[in-house]
């Protein structure tokens, strides 16, 4: 059969495709749940008008964001048993239980507040509003780390065994599978990418506005009484998102080298792919730029810091790092077959690996800046200070802003670089994944094994034509929607709640007059 | 009682919670264009079950989720043995949900009206096939020795399997039928009413030749029981929404659609995929089933949390309890 077209390789590119895409619409849920649940907070705390038309602004694209991220979840937990039947059955006893847990315990949760939210305003008091989104926002960080929990398992197995009788893994410790250092790692690393992901959407939202609203004065015009009040509640956004992209980049960067020790030991393969070492080195030097060459097993350009791998690995410049042949020799050995077999694409890992890194970190640095010539008061002379509903100067120092040229370049790199952190998760994902092959479960079940043996080439050809032509098209619509509400900008004509509503008691009880009776819902499909 | 009869107990459970709640759900996308005279009428339909649908989908991903933890060779010979259905069905809910939530983004004439038609097509569709796959999975589907589905898309769509299919597809518009009459006031109300008499009487129809059918072919004492709990609550149904009681009639249309269901798994149990190739090759709970280890920790997270999640859904309920009518519709946004 044709390589490209086996099943194998036809299930691996739908697995690709439907995860990538699902993993857009993730990050910035389980960010976007969190932020407005705090901005809702803020709302009802300090009962400040910004605050509420900050929490409906960022609600309504958080709610855009959901809605396609629960939709494509769904297409993941069915095709494990669609495309994968043969995993399913091999490891169904181990993995699907997070899996279980976290439909039982974090979906309902997320998907019955949310419910709640949306349709709540008018219903439910201030206070239980609130705590609905929350709700919603643990759900998101729980089902986070369930289903991390189980792809920690793929990455490193434990707490199973394998079945003589049926050849199959079963479960024999649950609290290894929750707790082992890849799954807490992980999770550290992707739920601070997330909020990562989450500050610099809304650094580029609030920037969009706040320059849009800056250009207008520069030409000499008045913002209105509208775009005032949209101002502040964009500044203040644009601080959130900063400190979030500030703090959460931060531990990005830290989760990520301790994930790289943690798979240095567990998959030494993926780190040796991730830097295109091909022999073994001590000290081993961290490649900054290489040109792989499979067939030849070494590098054909190369531009290298010294020693700096051997740190990362283990902390101390000297110590050896296993190279790409050692290790495919190694599992050869152990598992059978030719070398080459257990070398993954170094060209994906490789620049997957840089790519994350990147862009990831690009992002770090450019909302480091804008916190710092952003900042309100702190070391910033009274007369450069702005008040809540102006567009903040960027101060360098005391005394000093930034020049005209470099003012318009900074505002526009943070809204170009809203969709960096999308990129570096992508090739996060891509990296670690591919960066396992050929194993499914590693050491365990290779992903050729995985694959469902009844379903024809056909049946895969036709699902993954339909997701990828279903999601092409949702994803046109998706960003027109996300385009049009983040130009928009807040609907700050708009009243909070002026009583707050109680749980009434049903109707004919006390309170409701025939008017209320009548009156349209706040908010309906 | 062994855990892994406990945990198909369960899984049974799951579906039919699921079919109970998302069944109205499917009934109501489907009366958005049998009931429904103007678009302010569809989006009364539409708004009866907005903020809860999304919780009501979750049922399906727990089901799936618990019989891929607590039954991998289920959900491994399941899921991959009905490729198409289920890869229809999940094109569907895609659709649907995000139609539910970008229909009223746009003000636009031809945005608006086509993800109308996606909310009707798209649950249309899983009602139908949500019946055809059920009724292939108590009947029996080619299954070889390797536990693996050797059929062709044809053997799935047998007269029976059809039939199963149409079942489900009417019984879920009355159940959204009886729903909408609960749910809304004015003129709306009174003709989900008199169009739930039809789809009821339909229903009953269907009801008896497919659970007759499958009585006669794989049933049991118990099945027998659940077959006439199924007819008695379909009439019970009609006459109390004839007398406008509309509460007890969808507690009625509730316990008719959970018997239909618990009728399948009545009469599919010991077996979880029976093998119509050869009986030695029918997946058992017993074979099928995860480790003990596995379904005691399973146990010990689904016990508690079943409950929780029932309050805290039926608070939702009870929240939302107000009825709808198109004086409740805002205009469409400005924008």
């Amino acid at each position: 059969m044709n390589l490209a077209l086996a099943p194998e390789t036809l299930a691996r590119w739908q697995f690709g495709i439907t995860t990538v895409y699902h993993f857009l619409f993730v990050p910035l849920t389980i960010s976007l749940a969190a932020i407005t649940a705090g901005l809702e907070t803020a709302w009802v705390r300090t009962g400040k008008e910004k605050y509420f038309h900050a929490t409906k602004f960022w609600g309504k694209l958080f709610l855009i964001n959901i809605a396609m991220g629960v939709v494509t979840g769904i297409v993941q937990e069915f095709q494990f048993g669609m495309n994968w039947s043969d995993y399913s059955r091999f490891v169904g006893d181990v993995f699907g239980a997070p899996l279980a847990m976290e439909a039982l315990l974090a979906f309902f949760f997320e998907s019955t507040f949310i419910g709640l939210w949306i349709f709540g305003w008018d219903k439910l008091p201030k206070k239980i509003h609130c705590a609905c989104i929350w709700i919603v926002a643990v759900g998101t960080l729980l089902s986070s780390y369930f289903i991390l929990a189980a792809n920690s398992w793929m990455q490193h197995p434990i707490g199973y065994a394998v079945d003589k009788a049926t050849g199959k893994a079963h479960l024999t410790d649950i609290w290894a599978v929750l707790t082992q250092n890849t799954t807490l790692v992980v999770v550290f690393h992707t739920l601070t990418a997330a909020f990562l992901t989450g500050g610099a959407f809304i650094v580029g939202i609030a920037s969009f506005h706040l320059w849009r609203a800056k250009r207008k004065q520069l030409r000499g015009e008045e913002l209105g009484d509208k775009q005032r009040k949209q101002v502040g509640a964009m500044r203040t956004s644009l601080r959130v998102g900063l400190t979030v992209a500030v703090i959460a980049g931060l531990g990005t960067a830290i989760s990520g080298d301790e994930l790289g020790k943690v798979m240095f030991e567990q998959q030494p393969m993926k780190m040796a792919a991730a830097e295109a070492l091909w022999e073994t080195k001590a000290p081993a030097p961290f490649s900054v730029f290489a040109v792989g060459d499979v067939s030849k097993g070494h590098n054909s350009v190369e531009i290298e810091i010294p020693g700096l791998l051997s740190f990362l690995a283990h902390n101390n410049f000297t110590e050896a790092v296993p190279g790409i042949n050692d290790i495919a020799a190694q599992e050869a050995a152990r598992y059978g077959g030719d070398p080459e077999d257990y070398i993954p694409s170094i060209f994906m890992t490789f620049w997957g690996f840089r790519l994350m890194i990147g862009f990831g970190m690009t992002s770090f640095v450019a909302a480091l800046i804008g916190l710092w010539t952003t900042r309100k008061k702190f070391w910033l002379a009274p007369e450069f200070r702005t008040g809540e509903n102006e567009v903040p100067r960027l101060m360098l120092t005391r005394t000093r802003e930034m020049s005209p040229f470099f003012t318009a370049w900074s505002w526009r790199i943070g809204i170009l670089t809203m969709g960096f952190p999308l990129i570096a998760n992508s090739f996060g994902w891509i990296f670690t994944e591919m960066g396992r092959q050929p194993w499914g479960v590693y050491g365990l079940m290779k992903t050729a094994d995985a694959v469902s043996p009844g379903v024809s080439q056909g049946e895969v050809l036709t699902s993954m034509g339909v997701f990828t032509l279903l999601y092409g098209v949702l994803a046109v619509v998706e960003v027109k929607l996300l385009v049009k509400y983040a130009k928009a900008g807040p609907d700050t004509d708009e009243k909070p709640p002026a009583k707050d509503p109680r749980l009434r008691l049903p109707s004919g009880g006390a309170g409701e007059s025939p008017e209320d009776a009548d009156k349209p819902l706040t908010f309906a499909y | 009682m062994h855990l892994h009869d406990f945990w198909f107990l369960l899984i049974a459970v799951l579906w039919t919670g699921y079919f109970f709640l998302e069944g109205f759900d499917f009934g109501i996308g489907v009366l958005t264009k049998l009931l429904a005279r103007d678009r302010t009428e569809r989006r009364v339909l539409i708004n009866t079950i907005g903020p809860v649908w999304d919780g009501n989908e979750v049922w399906l991903i727990t089901a799936a989720g618990a019989t891929f933890a607590a039954f991998p060779d289920w959900y491994a010979t399941l899921f991959s043995g009905f490729y198409l259905p289920l890869l229809a069905i999940l094109v569907c809910l895609i659709v649907r949900g995000v139609a539910f939530e970008y229909r009223h983004k746009r003000s636009g004439e031809r945005w608006q009206r086509n993800w109308e038609h996606a909310i009707f097509w798209c649950s249309l569709l899983p009602a139908f096939l949500w019946g055809v796959i059920f009724a292939n999975i108590v009947r029996g589907v080619p299954i070889g020795p390797d536990k693996n589905f050797t059929g062709t898309l044809a053997d799935l769509f047998g007269p029976y399997a059809i039939l199963g299919g149409f079942l489900t597809l009417v019984l879920f518009t009355f159940h959204g039928a009886v729903f909408a009459a609960l749910k809304t006031v004015g003129d709306i109300r009174a003709r989900a009413r008199s169009r739930a008499t039809v789809l009821g009487m339909t229903s009953g129809v269907l009801a008896v030749a497919f659970l007759g059918w499958t009585q006669a072919e794989s049933g049991n004492g118990r099945s027998m029981a659940a077959l006439i709990t199924a007819v008695v609550a379909l009439a019970a149904a009609l006459v109390v929404n004839h007398y406008g009681r509309e509460g007890w009639a969808f507690a009625c249309s509730g316990v008719a659609v959970a018997a239909v269901f618990a009728l399948v798994f009545l009469a599919l149990f010991p077996d979880v995929m029976p093998s119509s190739a050869n009986p030695a090759w029918s997946l058992t709970a017993a074979d099928a089933a995860s480790s003990p280890y596995t379904l005691k920790i399973m146990t010990w997270v689904a016990v508690p949390m079943t409950p929780l999640i029932i309050a805290y859904q039926a608070w939702t309920y009870w929240v939302f309890r107000k009825r709808i009518g198109t004086q409740h519709i805002p205009a469409p946004a400005a924008h």
